[in-house]
């Protein structure tokens, strides 16, 4: 985005109460975690005020500042606390020198409309920090636990080893406890053997639904749609109850078949939802083209309309995996230990013996799921350019 | 030449008018308006075709089973299907009286608890009448036990007064056919052939009526249940006490024409009979237990005899059966009302929570440059795209007392360490837990719905003389509101039903309603009423459905943004 407003260089008055102002928040809390929390106030205040006056107007040469800040804050939080508080000390120091010339060149203006008041940049910029705290509530927990699962001790916090980056804080226990043990191992390989099959049939069933059900003329479609979603909306519960009484009066619960057609089942709307929005941005002109020059049904699908709407398929089914290799609900009551995949072992050692193994697990899922996650990012932004869309 | 094509022309249309004065017509010549019919009734056949598998599909793996658990929750036949005479014989006996029932009840009870108990019925049917009357479990345990004793009065006075009437064998000569007496003694019980079926004797059961009837259901346990000779069985003590029954009731009179096989012992026994000691089935039932000579009991069978019931959707409502029509249960023994309350207060409150954390984020998302908007994207789609469990174990690791989060508000001192907050096993956790795992689902409906709010509407706001909060409350945010709609059904309609989180980080306190219902199918195998329970949060759920539907439509959900 370009600059939207002409930038100046902002009074002394202006920018060190602010920078002081923002030591002070600072100094609160390295203060109350050292003792006092009022005298942290008072020092902070003081030493931003000190510094953004130091850097600005007799330092001058930004570069050199900020560097030197940097440095400066890392050997001091080094000599408070070790090498935690350096690295502590190290950012706080990027970040007041930036912030220190980031208001003395009045840079914070520059992308921002001329005419707001200076109450409105100041909730602009409120703004921002208070979704900067949502979105780290978000991810927190997904990093948290990656470096935790590398813990040497079976604790679920950060040891004091950890913290000052001993490396025998660290070790690959669990993620050995995990490719040693027999029940996690099998729990992966009931996972790996339940999880394609229910992808097949809920993608290969759903994308001929798909397809049908967005033919100009499809009678009922709107009971039909609301049938076929009804699997995501029904709570799980009351989804394993029903199979599970159901399934025990036909003999299926407690077997690989029960387990892969409930979670097929379970699969199917998120197919159905991606499948029809790809077929929406289908020109069915071109099947009467291929029809037009002799192809009959079958070719005219597999050689024209499948690898266009290939993409939506491949993020159905990857949702469709997902949906049944994160299941566990369903599993718990339709499967018996015979079926006891990977959420299961993990939902039992979470309630009854919990060990950081889960952990380990449980970041090497998140890589899977960023792996998933970028694929469907990538076929998503494919289709909308295929469609002449801007990727957004 | 022109006007020799006019003319051409003018004569083709003549012709044409000529030939064609019916109905339009296609190529092949019908009328086109049949043939259009018939292409749209194809183009919808061949729709419904390519749906038909899947629509198939689901009915049976996933409606099929739920329609199974709405069956369950109104079925009852345990109670007719274990005591039908019982059943039968209480039709009689008015509930309102206040008295015990008559004789006839007792003796009805005796024959039912007697078959029951063999098959190893009772304590099924006292588990599930303990559901409506505590105390039933155990007084159907110890009458099945007690049984075996009231039949043996009779078993020992007529084995005492001839021993011919100890041995199956015997039994089996006098009542069975001679065809079936003949097919059995050939039958061997390792051969792997079916033993032959049993067959009474033609004449039998004009005089002995009961004998028969029930010397059936023991020929029938004994060869297709318990899988032993028959031949070789002697019979329950039931049958000792029905053919007392029967040699001094009614037909006792054409005893006497009787000349089958042992009929010189029958003629001995019928004789003896009147001077038998008897058994007072009444009496007998109140030494096993008095509960037997109380009201309470026979309420409550009586209560649950019709093969449907609405016992566990009262149950469900914290209400129960009573003399008068439906009731609520005594203060102390209601939770259900409460469960529900708590689901659906906490589910508000996730929902509140995320619409508060999540419209700023959908405000920023839509309102920043393409390409940073994108990468912020990623943050909200990551936590959607990983393992439910893998948040919720993250949440657990992190709200612990010795967990990531107490420990940095020690250090940071905003709490002391002797006071560390409880942030897990209650509703607290819960809320955290789940509005993070929900999160998602507020603000891609948001977004979505955002992104499509010109910010030149703002700007006109603005430059008309409002102030920012008035433009955004009267201007942008009721064209937010669609999105708001949107997303807080879908995070209620999910968090309604969630299990696994409240599971793990929900303690006692910050349980739902679906937690109550694991519990009854897999702790109390109370199925019937975890049935209602899931019926009755069905329910919700759909009404939730139905308006989202109308509100946004089921096509328009949206997936990863």
């Amino acid at each position: 985005m370009v600059a939207l407003t002409p930038i100046s260089r902002k009074p002394v008055s202006f920018y060190v109460p602010v920078a002081a102002a923002a030591g002070a928040v600072a100094g609160l809390f390295v203060g109350t975690a050292n003792g006092s929390g009022f005298l942290g106030i008072i020092i902070g205040a003081i030493t931003m005020a000190a510094l953004a006056f130091l850097l600005t107007q007799i330092i001058k040469n930004e570069k050199i500042g900020r560097w030197g800040t940097v440095i400066a804050f890392a050997i001091i939080g080094f000599f408070m606390a070790g090498i935690p508080a350096m690295l502590i000390g190290a950012a706080f120091g990027w970040f007041f020198g930036w912030f220190s010339f980031w208001l003395y060149e009045g840079r914070y203006r520059s992308k921002i409309e001329p005419y707001l008041t200076p109450a409105q940049v100041l909730w602009h910029f409120t703004f921002r920090v208070i979704c900067g705290s949502i979105f780290i509530f978000l991810i927190t927990p997904i990093l948290v636990i990656m470096p935790l699962s590398f813990n040497a001790e079976n604790f679920f916090t950060f040891t004091p080893e950890m913290l000052s980056f001993d490396p025998d804080g660290y070790s690959l226990k669990h993620y050995r406890d995990f490719f040693t043990s027999s029940d996690w191992q099998g729990a992966v390989w009931n996972s790996i053997k339940i999880a394609p099959a229910a992808t097949f049939l809920s993608v290969s069933f759903g994308t001929l639904a798909a397809i049908g059900l967005s033919q100009p003329h499809v009678p009922f479609r709107r009971a039909i749609m609301a049938i076929l979603i009804s699997p995501m909306i029904v709570p799980l519960i009351i989804s394993a109850a029903g199979m599970y009484f159901f399934y025990s009066r036909v003999g299926l619960q407690g077997t690989y078949v029960g387990v892969v057609l409930a979670h097929a089942a379970l699969g199917i709307p998120f197919v159905i939802i991606t499948v029809t929005a790809t077929l929406v941005g289908f020109d069915r002109s071109l099947t009467r083209a291929a029809a037009n020059m002799g192809a009959n049904p079958v070719t005219t699908f597999f050689r024209v309309q499948m690898p266009l709407i290939l993409p939506g398929v491949i993020s159905g089914g990857l949702f469709a995996f997902i949906t049944s290799f994160d299941e566990v609900v369903v599993v718990l009551f339709v499967g018996s230990a015979g079926q006891k995949t990977l959420p299961w072992q993990m939902f039992i050692g979470l309630r009854e013996q919990i060990s950081p193994t889960i952990l380990a697990v449980a970041t090497m899922l998140v890589g899977i799921s960023i792996c998933l996650l970028t694929v469907v990012e990538l076929l998503r932004r494919r289709s909308e350019r295929l469609r002449g869309m801007s990727p957004g | 030449m022109s006007d020799v094509n006019n003319s051409t022309t003018a004569l083709e249309a003549e012709r044409a008018e000529k030939e064609y004065s019916g109905p339009m017509l296609a190529a092949d010549g019908t009328p086109l308006k049949r043939s259009l019919n018939k292409a749209l009734r194809r183009q919808k056949l061949s729709a419904l075709l390519l749906i038909a598998p899947l629509l198939i599909f689901v009915m049976v793996t996933f409606i099929a089973p739920i329609a199974d658990m709405l069956f369950r929750s109104v079925e009852n036949q345990i109670v007719s299907d274990t005591l039908p005479r019982t059943t039968t014989a209480l039709e009689d006996w008015d509930a309102e009286s206040g008295e015990i029932p008559q004789a006839s009840v007792y003796k009805a009870l005796y024959q039912d608890i007697f078959i029951a108990q063999e098959r190893k019925l009772h304590t099924r049917l006292g588990s599930r009448l303990n559901y409506e009357l505590t105390g039933a479990s155990s007084l159907f345990r110890k009458s099945g036990r007690g049984v075996d004793d009231i039949g043996e009065v009779y078993q020992d006075q007529f084995e005492d007064l001839n021993a011919f009437w100890k041995s199956g064998e015997n039994w089996n000569e006098v009542l069975g056919s001679d065809a079936w007496l003949s097919d059995i003694k050939g039958w061997k019980e390792n051969s792997g052939t079916p033993q032959p079926e049993f067959e009474m004797r033609d004449g039998i059961a004009e005089i002995f009526p009961q004998t028969a009837s029930y010397y059936t259901i023991f020929a029938d346990f004994v060869q297709n249940e318990d899988e032993d000779n028959l031949y070789e069985e002697d019979p329950w003590s039931l049958i000792y006490s029905v053919f007392y029954d029967d040699l001094t009731g009614d037909t006792a009179s054409s005893i006497a024409n009787y000349s089958g096989p042992g009929a010189a012992e029958i003629a001995e026994a019928a004789a003896a009979a009147p001077s038998f000691e008897t058994v007072e089935y009444k009496t007998a039932f109140a030494e096993i237990d008095k509960d037997w000579v109380a009201t309470p009991i026979w309420e409550t069978i009586r209560a649950y005899s019709p093969d449907f019931t609405n016992g566990y959707f009262l149950n469900s409502v914290d209400m129960q059966k009573s003399a008068d029509g439906p009731d609520f249960r005594p203060e102390n023994q209601r939770i259900y009302g409460t469960l529900f309350l708590r689901t659906l207060f906490m589910s508000m409150c996730i929902t509140l929570s995320c619409i508060l954390l999540g419209y700023p984020i959908g405000w920023i998302l839509a309102n920043l440059p393409a390409r940073t908007a994108n990468l912020l994207m990623i943050l909200v789609l990551l936590p959607f795209w990983t393992s439910l469990l893998v948040r919720t174990s993250a949440w657990k690791v992190m709200l612990q007392t010795q967990g990531v989060v107490n420990d940095t508000l020690v250090w940071l001192g905003v709490v002391a360490d002797d006071s560390r907050l409880a942030l897990i096993n209650n509703q607290t956790g819960t809320i955290i837990a789940m509005t993070h795992i929900l999160l998602p689902f507020m603000i891609l409906p948001l977004y979505s719905v955002m992104k499509t709010v010109p910010p030149s509407y703002l700007r006109a706001a603005k430059s008309l003389g409002a102030t920012n909060w008035t433009a955004f409350w009267r201007v942008y945010f009721p064209q937010s509101v669609p999105g708001i709609g949107a997303g807080s059904i879908l995070v209620f309609i999910l968090s309604i039903g969630y299990y696994i989180t409240p599971e793990i980080v929900g303690g006692t306190t910050g349980t739902f309603i679906s937690n109550r219902i694991a519990y009854h199918i897999s702790s109390s195998l109370n199925w019937g009423l975890a049935a209602a329970l899931g019926a009755i949060l069905l329910a919700v759920v759909l009404g939730l459905y139905y308006a989202y539907d109308k509100i946004v439509g089921i096509d328009n959900v949206k997936l990863g943004g």
